[in-house]
């Protein structure tokens, strides 16, 4: 097996409790992305996944583990990794282009202004921002506004992995909705990775090629990787008619509310610490697992 | 009537209500002086003929206001200059103080903002030098400088630089990490974060300490000219009042705050510029 463009190896987090001990959030936490993947990550609060997410921008460092992108282990913050955080973390100083053409300078210092600008308007366009409200400050816009202007600017750096920290965690259902097609729309034009996270089971399911589900912590680890195997471009009222999809939608629900605090805690002691693969066969309602060493009949029980 | 008019009209005409009622009251209260061909002989034996000291009525400060106005910058030797000359040198003062302590105290306050260590270890001396008056540097200023113009710039300086050192410290580390980690995630180098992302954050905040600085610079630059002499418009009070000549003495107090005003509105337009809503 070739390694994928993004890996995470071993990652382990502390954090002193407090009470002269340490706190272990989350424990070998293993998994890999591959070019042009879109994967999310599903967990609790308290697993650790912003953790992980800030490892891989390069703003937090581990406590033992490594990261490697292209075979390179990162370390501390780069243009190649972009970041769009839950909240938006625009500059208000700053109108919505201005703070597009700030990433875009810092990507390519020697732009013309002209070019520069094209290249803002060109992504904001994208996300369905033209004209004057391109030159508002981000108190002027609306949430939903300032999120799309937080994904163009990410966007238009073309960085190799593109992070989203729960993106849409602040938006109200509807405006989140809109966005989620927006991001859809100029993501399905290139070959963008990103590594999403989500408390949001049918987001992740409508976006993601991949979702990998995180049990609570303390000593949280990525438990599984639940592939997404519906057919793209999707829209959120053709994926339910999917055969898969209400067995990944039911297996995803089982996970979060049952089985990610049955798996809490539990040890692994084996070498291979990788995420179980589950897959729901498209021909049938029987789900196949690889690399599964017990299954759970409760699941199968909900799929049929 | 009133009713339909907004509330800035309405309280300009209680302003101008209260100016005209205060005027008139002063104008009544000060006794007038009997012109010496209305007094009796015995009268002027008595020496009630001479002009007696007193508080001038209004209409005696803006007889004066209208004179020195009219012509602010005339120059007939040190003691009888232009009011427009006294405030200059004062301005000239408070400025120069000002900017060598916005130069000192911008660039200290961001490295006291950003370093934790630098932040302790300077916390001592500024608490220790914080409270003390700027006045009472003057004889150690006076000594040591050996000039009085410079000696009364380095009160300015010194009573300036507290407020911008500590709003500029302070603005400097409440800066949300979330933007420095933009700056951060887009690999722009210390100089770029401080200047693209840290400056205009915390700019509200920094301004703001300027504002401050230069009302108590303009404050202390009045009692500083009354101890150095010489020039500017603190001297001019205390020479006025040498001179027993009260208008002109209520006149420069009239015009301080004109100035004061002036500054401070200079600088709450600066303020308005740099402001941003979250």
């Amino acid at each position: 097996m070739s390694k994928p463009f993004l890996s995470v190896e071993r990652l382990t987090q502390q954090f002193p409790d407090g009470q002269g001990g340490t706190l272990t959030v989350f424990e070998n936490a293993t998994f890999g992305v591959d070019q042009g993947e879109f994967v999310c990550i599903l967990g609790h609060s308290g697993c650790g996944k912003s953790t992980i997410m800030n490892i891989l921008a390069g703003l937090a460092e581990p406590t033992s583990g490594v990261v490697k992108m292209d075979a390179v282990e990162v370390s501390g913050p780069s243009l190649d990794r972009g970041v769009v955080f839950q909240n938006y973390s625009l500059l208000p100083w700053l109108s919505a282009l201005k703070n597009v053409t700030f990433g875009v300078k810092a990507r390519y210092p020697n732009w013309s202004k002209d070019k520069v600008e094209a290249l803002a308007r060109d992504f904001l366009a994208k996300v369905g921002l033209d004209g004057d409200v391109v030159h508002r400050k981000p108190s002027q816009l609306s949430g939903g506004m300032r999120q799309r202007v937080s994904i163009a600017r990410a966007f238009a750096n073309h960085p190799k992995l593109l992070l989203l920290d729960e993106p849409f965690g602040a938006l109200d259902a509807l405006t989140r909705g809109t966005i989620q097609d927006e991001l859809l729309k100029i993501w399905g034009g290139t070959e963008q990775t990103v590594f999403m996270i989500t408390h949001d089971i049918d987001e992740a399911i409508l976006l993601a090629d991949r979702i990998l589900l995180m049990t609570n912590g303390p000593f949280a680890r990525v438990a599984e990787s639940v592939e997404i195997n519906i057919p793209r471009p999707r829209n959120r009222t053709e994926i339910v008619e999917d055969p898969n999809y209400y067995a990944i939608r039911n297996h995803l629900v089982q996970f979060l509310g049952k089985r990610s605090k049955e798996l809490a805690g539990e040890k692994i002691e084996q070498d291979d610490v990788r995420p179980e693969t589950v897959r729901f066969d498209a021909s049938g309602t029987s789900e196949t697992t690889e690399e599964q060493t017990e299954s759970s009949p409760l699941l199968r029980a909900v799929n049929t | 009537m009133l009713g339909s008019l907004s509330i800035n009209q309405r309280a300009a005409i209680l302003s101008i209500l209260m100016l005209v009622c205060g005027l008139l009251i002063w104008e009544a209260a000060i006794p007038a002086q009997k012109a010496a061909t209305e007094l009796t002989e015995y009268e002027r034996l008595m020496g009630l003929g001479e002009e007696r000291a007193g508080v001038p009525p209004p209409s005696d400060v803006l007889a004066k206001a209208w004179e020195q106005l009219s012509n602010p910058f005339y120059d007939a030797g040190p003691n009888d200059k232009g009011i427009g000359i006294q405030i200059g040198y004062s301005i000239y003062r408070v400025l120069t103080g000002y900017a060598l302590a916005a130069i000192v105290a911008i660039p200290l306050g961001f490295l006291i903002g950003m370093s934790q260590v630098a932040y302790k270890a300077f916390n001592p001396f500024i608490q220790v030098l914080r409270p003390i008056s700027p006045l009472a540097w003057m004889p150690l200023a006076l000594f040591i400088i050996q000039d009085s113009e410079a000696s009364a710039i380095f009160v300015i300086f010194i009573c300036s630089i507290w407020p911008m050192l500590i709003n500029t410290a302070f603005g400097v580390a409440g800066v949300r990490s979330d933007w420095v980690n933009v700056a951060r995630t887009h690999e722009l180098g210390s100089f770029k974060t401080a200047f693209t992302v840290i400056l205009p954050a915390a700019a509200p905040t920094i301004v703001t300490g300027m504002r401050i600085s230069i009302g108590i610079a303009w404050l202390v630059i009045v009692a500083a000219e009354m101890l150095v002499g010489g020039t500017g418009i603190g001297y001019y009070v205390w020479n006025e009042w040498n001179n027993l000549d009260l208008t002109s003495v209520i006149f420069s107090i009239l015009m301080i705050g004109v100035v004061g005003m002036l500054l401070d509105a200079a600088f709450s337009v600066l303020q308005r510029a740099v402001a941003y809503a979250e």
